[in-house]
């Protein structure tokens, strides 16, 4: 399997934010009016104009130890994109991925009536986000323009710990098994989250659900992404395949 | 830093105190994560659990302001479990000398306090000299008025308990932390400690970092890579501001204020050198009249030194008591200053006792604000409880060019000189800060000449032409690269220094051949070496290096670094008297027997010929330090508004002699104020947000002045997350959203649950709306005996629900 990965060490990262601001920089997205609500983290979820966000979790892991968790979430863009089937059912054309990188692009088609499709609909992350008054769908592009250049994504380009890397897949997947096998010494409950479905690898120190909702695709979501379109399929792997020929 | 950011990738311990350096200096995670990686431990002694936190091997919470008892701790540990490094400690630091006989601590106070002036009489710890006028040693450490053994006695008092029972660290967190640190001793490893305002903005500020440098010193752990004392910068040229004297004490390079009385350059000079009779110690300041001569010289090009230096202002004296900030601002209050320029700050909410520093403003004729955007301190006159109609300060605000409109240096917390360019242009007529200086001096010049005054030659006489180029209109104007060259400096006359000619103009190459008779100038002698008559070295960008030097990631050919592009400092301290290094696989430098290589030594002299420490007159580093205001050996005394009322090591709770205002009430103990309040930075936000609360994407991350407070506490009070609530000092009130957190847990105080409460300072009334206003609202005007800088970091506060009529 060619074309790029990110591979996000969470082992890492400080929640510095520089990716969260450095891609709205680059995307030249809006602010948010938000308010401080008990949290540091702000804005509070994923929107049409805040594509990458930190989130912040404050929980007790496995053994019972206190940690401070980040979790910088975004599209990851998936082998098999689910999105692509689901929202090109609705307009053709909304979402496409560049044979070249394997970057899942949500286009300037992508305008969906409002209430007809939700993000985790189309999403096993829950990742897409649409725009309240133009119906647009929007989300990580990896900063494609940027890649085509021979750049680095803005959000890796800002990190400052190396908690985001970025290139071609092979490469990515090595370092996070390597690096998954030295935090493994002192940690045994460390993993890679779906490594072999996405090209957005996390390597995660405790469970999930102590990051966020959505770190790995639930057997839930999946299994409501499939009734939605088809039910007798079981594995993640025929169910796209049966979208694509669907398509 | 002693040491530098890519250096902290070689050390086997980093200690995190004082400082939250993943949020606040994110890029030195970088290496500090690097270090991780291979093996190092991190470990994290802080009030507060933070994004540092988040990333250390340990995390251990501590009561904000008790440091010094539990680094007093340490040092009782490393000498009963024998954890220093012997042969360093014996021959490189003064643990051997022996202390005069007028020394004596009773009680928590040194011999030598006058309690009238609350000062101390510092030649009552004066070492003893033999008939030669060295320092007697004894190196077995045996002889009771020894250094090692002074120390011994005195932190012997610091036991585990006794400093649980005051920091509220367990016992259990404090061998965790002892233990895992002093392993650094050995002389193979290498420990570090960042440590930022955390450490410094105490009444016991400078004594903090005493009590590290001393450990470290113990530990073998100055001059080496991956080690050091490591001071972490906030702004990114505040190294260089302090290089450059931006303070009362000082003149550029670390020279002394002159004093009145000090009538000639001469006796000035003479006040200032130090002599060593030790053929062994380097004794560096010894040189000082080159550095004060070449200094003035670059200021008064025209006029002899000794001429020259009459024209530089005098202080009565160097007390931080008297000439730091906050007299400052109390003077200011008073009615004493008729005007003020207030330049590239926001002092209306950086200062301490915001509501005292507002109304101080409000008492000049005029005032004149330099500044990138609007700020409380410019928009000062209609900020809240201010009637408009009743200030009478006429009030200027001058736009400036911002860092990246302009070229010029700035200096890293490593000492890395490093060049800027400039991007965009400058907005309409805004000019940089020394075109405005320039300005001010042209017209000043001007009506001396034309009307005038008393004694104007200090600024008639000034070679301002010295920083200025011709433009394209034919006018002077001020030029960054004229001025680096000279802060390097330049023969004014033909010249022979050490058997090399030098024509007038020629850049001087280093400041050994600086000269003390005028035939050089040099704005700042330890820059000498920065610009040479073909380059400016602090715009170098080439990454070659020798196999030694890549070996513990060292780049001499990127930029420049003061003093003579030496990256560690103290380097021969990492080397035995073979000059062979205590860590053969990170050596720093190492003697092949003809020449140094690695580093640039500190000092090319061969190895065993020289003391290491050779900035100190005696060549030693110093584990008795009889210079500082407060004492020889750090000591512990709460901060100067605390919770108890006693601590385990003396009756002298607070330290006699911080600076404080006469009449000021402070808090101890006082029902109405019960919990310990803090203020710090956060990532999103700089200093006073003065920038960053203009910038929309770092308002929508951090919105709102917040307050960090326990889960106990918020059940105490009936706080919810979320809440706004009022938080109050002795000295005002304002309000914050609270943040109801694990990461914060009340100390265990003597048996006693003592609460803290957390807030940032960067939010004020201007912008944004509802952001809120600054913490330094409820921050005192107390500070560290040294250096004056205010008590910001432990305080006391209450904290209660908001309700209508609050701030």
């Amino acid at each position: 399997m060619s074309g790029k990965s990110f591979f996000v060490d969470l082992s890492t990262c400080t929640a510095c934010r520089g990716c969260q601001v450095a891609c709205k920089q680059w995307k030249k997205l809006p602010a948010e009016h938000t308010r401080n609500v008990g949290s540091h983290q702000n804005p509070q979820d994923l929107s049409s104009k805040t594509i990458r966000l930190v989130r912040f979790n404050e929980a007790r892991d496995e053994d019972g130890k206190f940690r401070w968790l980040f979790f910088p979430e975004q599209c990851r863009h998936c082998i098999e994109p689910p999105c692509k089937y689901i929202a090109n059912m609705y307009t053709l054309g909304s979402v496409i991925q560049d044979e070249k990188t394997g970057a899942v692009i949500m286009t300037d088609k992508a305008v969906i009536r409002k209430g007809k499709l939700e993000g985790w609909e189309m999403c096993p992350y829950n990742v897409p986000r649409q725009d309240k008054d133009t119906g647009l769908w929007s989300k990580c592009d990896m900063c494609i323009d940027r890649v085509e250049m021979g750049m680095l994504p803005a959000c890796v380009q800002s990190c400052p710990t190396g908690t985001m890397n970025f290139g071609d897949r092979a490469d990515m997947l090595k370092l996070a098994k390597e690096r998954l096998a030295e935090v493994k010494k002192t940690n045994p409950n460390a993993y890679l989250a779906d490594p072999d479905d996405v090209r957005v690898i996390y390597l995660c120190e405790t469970k999930p659900e102590n990051y966020h909702e959505n770190v790995v695709a639930s057997a839930d979501q999946r299994r409501t992404l499939m009734a939605g379109v088809s039910p007798s399929k079981t594995s993640r792997r025929g169910f796209l395949t049966a979208l694509k020929n669907k398509a | 830093m002693t040491n530098h950011w890519n250096d902290l990738q070689n050390s086997d311990c980093i200690l995190i105190m004082g400082s939250n350096a993943a949020e606040n200096h994110p890029i030195s995670f970088k290496w500090a994560v690097k270090a991780q990686k291979r093996g190092a431990k991190i470990i994290h002694v802080d009030p507060r659990f933070t994004r540092t936190s988040a990333r250390s091997d340990a995390y251990i919470p501590l009561r904000s302001g008790t440091d010094i008892a539990v680094l007093g701790g340490m040092i009782n540990y490393i000498i009963k479990n024998k954890r220093y490094f012997h042969k360093y400690m014996v021959e490189y630091t003064n643990s051997s000398f022996i202390v005069g006989k007028d020394f004596d601590f009773k009680d928590g106070l040194f011999s030598g306090f006058d309690s009238k002036t609350n000062s101390y009489d510092k030649s009552k710890w004066a070492f003893e000299l033999d008939d030669k006028g060295i320092p007697k040693q004894d190196k077995t450490l045996q002889d009771p008025n020894c250094v090692f053994q002074i120390l011994k006695k005195h932190y012997s008092r610091y036991t585990p308990e006794k400093v649980s029972s005051i920091s509220g660290v367990s016992v259990k967190d404090l061998e965790l932390l002892y233990n895992t640190y002093t392993a650094t001793g050995k002389k193979d490893k290498a420990g570090t400690i960042m440590y930022a305002m955390g450490w410094t903005q105490h009444t016991v500020g400078v004594q903090n970092i005493r009590a590290m440098a001393m450990i470290q010193l113990m530990l073998g752990n100055i001059g080496i890579a991956g080690g050091g004392v490591n001071a972490l910068r906030g702004e990114c040229n505040v190294q260089g501001s302090t290089d450059y004297a931006l303070l009362y004490h000082i003149l550029p390079g670390y020279l002394k204020t002159p004093l009145a009385g000090q009538d000639t350059l001469e006796q000035y000079n003479n006040t200032y050198t130090p002599k060593s009779n030790d053929p062994e110690s380097a004794n560096w300041w010894q040189h000082y009249p080159k550095y004060s001569a070449s200094l003035i010289k670059a200021m008064y090009s025209e006029d002899t030194p000794e001429q020259g230096y009459q024209y530089l202002p005098r202080l009565d004296n160097h007390k931080a008591s008297v000439y730091s900030w906050i007299p400052l601002i109390d003077h200011m209050y008073e009615g004493k200053f008729s005007g003020g320029l207030i330049w590239g700050m926001n002092p209306a909410c950086s200062s301490s006792d915001s509501v005292k520093t507002r109304k101080a403003i409000s008492k000049l004729d005029w005032m004149v604000n330099v500044n990138l955007f609007q700020c409380e301190t410019s928009d000062f006159w209609k900020g809240p409880d201010m009637d408009p109609e009743k200030v009478k300060t006429e009030t200027f605000f001058i736009p400036c060019a911002s860092a990246i409109e302009k070229e010029g240096s700035v200096s890293n917390s490593g000492r890395w000189m490093q060049w800027r360019y400039k991007g965009p242009e400058v907005f309409g007529d805004v000019m940089t800060d020394g075109h405005y200086f320039h300005e001010i001096w042209e017209e000043l010049k001007h009506l001396y000449e034309k009307e005038g005054g008393v004694y104007p030659e200090p600024i008639t006489h000034l070679s301002f032409e010295n920083m200025c180029e011709e433009n394209e209109h034919g006018h002077m104007e001020f030029s960054a690269r004229k001025t680096a060259k000279l802060c390097n400096g330049w023969f004014t006359r033909d010249v022979e220094v050490k058997g090399k000619k030098f024509k007038k103009g020629q850049q001087v190459p280093s400041f050994a051949y600086l000269q003390a008779d005028g035939s050089t100038t040099s704005g700042n002698w330890l820059y000498c070496n920065s610009v040479s008559d073909t380059e400016n070295k602090a715009m170098r960008h080439d990454a070659s290096q020798t196999k030694e030097q890549a070996n513990i990631g060292l780049f001499p050919n990127w930029t420049w670094c003061w003093p003579v592009n030496r990256r560690i400092l103290y380097n021969r301290a990492s080397v035995d008297e073979k000059g062979q290094p205590w860590a053969p696989k990170k050596a720093v430098i190492k003697w092949n027997g003809s020449k140094w290589v690695g580093d640039v030594p500190d000092g090319g002299w061969k190895p065993g010929t020289k003391h290491p420490f050779i900035m100190r007159k005696n060549g030693f580093g110093q584990l008795f330090g009889p210079g500082r205001a407060d004492g020889p050996l750090p000591e512990y005394y709460e901060p100067l508004e605390c919770p108890v009322k006693t601590h385990p090591f003396s009756k002298t709770l607070h330290n006699p002699t911080a600076v404080q205002v006469e009449g000021e009430e402070k808090a101890v103990c006082d029902p109405r104020y019960p919990f310990v309040g803090t203020t710090y930075r956060i990532t999103e936000h700089w200093q006073t947000g003065s920038m960053t609360r203009w910038q929309d994407w770092l308002v929508e991350a951090e919105p709102q002045m917040f307050v960090e407070i326990s889960p106990e506490l918020a059940k105490l009070r009936g706080i919810e997350n979320g809440e706004k609530v009022t938080v109050e000092s002795v000295r005002g009130s304002l309000w914050a959203i609270a943040m109801v957190t694990e990461r914060i847990q009340p100390y265990n105080i003597n048996g006693t649950d003592v609460h803290m409460v957390g807030m940032p300072w960067h939010y004020g009334w201007v912008t944004p709306i509802n952001g809120g206003d600054s913490a330094n609202i409820v921050t005192p005007n107390v500070g560290d005996p040294n250096t004056g800088i205010p008590e910001y970091k432990a305080f006391m506060v209450n904290i209660r629900k908001w309700k209508e009529g609050d701030n």
